[in-house]
């Protein structure tokens, strides 16, 4: 089949007596920014590693744009790693480093230093070459690790955690920049990652784990407004689940049903509740947590169960939003948002 | 209550003392040190300038009395004298092949008891690498000299293949010498080998680094500090030795035996050629300096 980078099927492994990863069917496409999002231990990681090469599958099979390698080398499969350690080599330059691919190909020298030059332009770190490792920041090293896997042009770019280990403020910044280079070269990229935002932002695509197998498939906006599995609502965004009784006395039919706090909006207990298409319910706010940008109202319904809102902070000031503990509320949302989940 | 004042008076000045020592470390860093440096003050540097400056010494030849007199005969006997060339040379090419066999054995037994061992058993394998070390130095040379000698053990085994055993010489006294050392050299290359990240190796084969090409350009150059670290036990227990050769080395002839053989008719003459193993231990030192080996020890 045409136009697949990666297709995993039936895979499986087990370490010791735990089962890693337990029947993986995949399918990622060629150019796609695709992300393998889960908790620890979900098995994540593992398939990367599948993927690369570094371990065997006990069951299953893995082909690179159509041919099986479930087999082989890492060194006979053209995809490259971005570790999450970086694992650059401490005895080498950063130039040397990035080179490193290309001189295990017998790429002449001088063309090999002017691909490395240029593979450090693209990651930002020009006149860095003649550096040891060492004496690099967490970032840089993290692009140095990024330009060594990228300058090789693999068919496909496997990505484990590579900013898990940045501060906050620099790991935002390397997400834009990931996409935008990801998006300049065209390659591949799988992106394993345990942050749901982070998926979310850059992803083409998501597959969500969840003890070794994939939960979900799709696109940011389809796992976020229309998670398959209460897993998936929970992992992927605040879940707020309406069950049991509550559930049949506010929408008229019983089941689990998962609302994003952001479609809920606080009114008045008063208002007019009969919007069409709308839902509503009525209750007790418990807690106001005052975020900056937005306040979070944690609200006891009358028919039992407690479901949370988050509302904007357009006019409200944290002594308002403050005043609203222990007051009474009609919460309302459209009918499409409360997502019915399978049990 | 009186018989707790002396308790409380001692320990009041107890306290005072240590206070005294917790505001002014450099009185304590001197009260910790002072007797361990005269130690090495006197007793190694002092015995090492006594060493030195005897050399300079002669003997009346007659009755082998050391003369006091001041006289450069010693070292210019040292440079001018054929054996005593020879002898050097020899020596320090005996401490050299020692040094070379105990790295390449070494080194695939430091890979499997580093790396290829499972993690449970690795220990066990580094306390039966030391075991060797616990038995008396002479037991072990002359076990070798029962397996070297005439119809023993070497040639027990060899003769199927039509061969002997070396006998005693120059070969086995390299022979003895690497198995005697052999601890030395793996266990820093069992721990350079242990601390390497796995992920190094990894990254090699994910950039398409076969095997072969791996161990070439990330796992030699990252051990090799360590393998200089070794050899510099090695080298120098190798130079310095001096039983294992008459034990097994037949007629050979090495720096300790002239040391040796020299020192009752002629000591400022064995402490000429003592001199020589050092200055040439201090040339390998700073030779191996710049692989950084030092910082590994």
């Amino acid at each position: 089949m045409e136009g697949m980078a990666i297709r995993l099927q039936g895979l499986r492994k087990s370490f010791g007596g735990t089962t890693a990863v337990d029947g993986v069917d995949l399918e990622i496409r060629d150019g796609e920014f695709f992300s393998m999002l889960g908790p620890s231990g979900s098995g994540k990681t593992t398939v990367l590693r599948l993927v690369a090469g570094f371990e065997t599958p006990d069951r299953g099979r893995i082909e690179l744009a159509g041919q099986e390698v479930t087999d082989l080398a890492p060194f006979e499969r053209d995809v490259h790693t971005v570790f999450q350690d970086y694992a650059l080599f401490p005895h080498m330059t950063v130039e040397q480093n990035v080179a490193y691919g290309l001189r295990i190909r017998r790429i002449p020298k001088a063309e090999r230093l002017v691909r490395a030059r240029k593979a450090l332009a693209e990651v930002r770190l020009e006149g860095y070459g003649q550096r040891r490792p060492a004496q690099l920041s967490g970032g840089q090293r993290q692009r140095v690790a990024l330009a060594r896997a990228l300058v090789g042009r693999p068919r496909v770019l496997l990505l484990d955690e590579p900013l898990g280990a940045l501060d906050l403020k620099l790991r935002e910044q390397m997400q834009v920049e990931l996409k935008a280079i990801q998006r300049e070269v065209g390659i591949t990229f799988v992106f394993v990652t345990h942050d749901q935002e982070e998926a979310l932002t850059m992803s083409d695509r998501i597959a969500v784990f969840d003890q070794g197998r994939v939960a979900q498939v799709g696109t940011p906006a389809e796992i976020y407004e229309r998670p398959a599995t209460p897993f998936v609502a929970s992992f992927v965004g605040t879940s707020n689940l309406l069950e049991g009784e509550a559930a049949h006395r506010i929408t008229g039919s019983a089941g689990t049903y998962n609302i994003r706090p952001e479609k809920i909006r606080v009114l008045k207990e008063a208002a007019e509740a009969d919007e069409p298409g709308h839902a509503t319910a009525t209750g007790t706010v418990a807690e106001v947590v005052y975020l900056g940008d937005a306040t979070r109202f944690l609200v006891d319904l009358d028919g039992g169960g407690r479901l949370t809102a988050l509302q904007q902070n357009l006019e409200t000031s944290s002594a308002d939003v403050a005043a609203y503990r222990g007051t009474r509320v009609r919460l309302q949302w459209h009918r499409r948002h409360a997502v019915r989940l399978p049990s | 209550m009186t018989t707790d004042l002396p308790t409380a008076a001692g320990r009041g000045t107890v306290r005072r003392l240590a206070g005294t020592l917790h505001r002014r470390p450099r009185l304590r860093l001197a009260l910790l040190l002072t007797a361990p440096l005269l130690w090495l003050a006197v007793l190694y540097l002092g015995s090492l300038a006594v060493l030195f400056v005897s050399a300079f010494w002669t003997t009346d030849s007659f009755t082998s009395q050391v003369v006091k007199v001041w006289s450069t005969d010693n070292f210019h006997a040292l440079f001018t004298t054929p054996v005593f060339r020879q002898v050097v040379l020899r020596s320090v090419g005996v401490a050299l092949a020692v040094t070379a066999l105990c790295a390449l054995i070494a080194f695939p037994v430091a890979f499997y008891t580093a790396r290829v061992a499972r993690p449970r058993w690795r220990p066990l394998l580094v306390v039966g690498i030391l075991t060797p070390l616990w038995a008396s130095y002479l037991v072990k040379v002359y076990a070798w000299r029962l397996i070297l000698s005439e119809g023993g053990l070497a040639d027990w085994m060899l003769a199927p293949f039509g061969l002997s055993g070396p006998g005693y010489g120059l070969p086995a006294t390299v022979l003895t010498l690497t198995y005697l050392w052999l601890p030395y050299m793996i266990l820093p290359i069992h721990t350079a080998l242990e601390q390497l990240p796995a992920g190094l190796l990894d990254a090699s084969a994910d950039l398409g680094a076969r095997p072969g090409r791996t161990f070439r350009s990330v796992v030699l150059p990252m051990v090799l500090p360590s393998v200089a670290a070794g050899s510099v036990f090695t080298f120098s227990l190798s130079l310095g030795d001096y039983i294992t050769v008459q034990i097994v080395g037949g007629k050979t002839q090495l720096i300790g035996n002239l040391v040796y053989s020299n020192i009752e008719l002629n000591l400022p003459m064995a402490a000429a050629l003592g001199t020589v193993p050092v200055a040439v231990i201090v040339l390998y030192l700073l030779a191996i300096r710049r692989t950084g080996a030092l910082n590994s020890l």
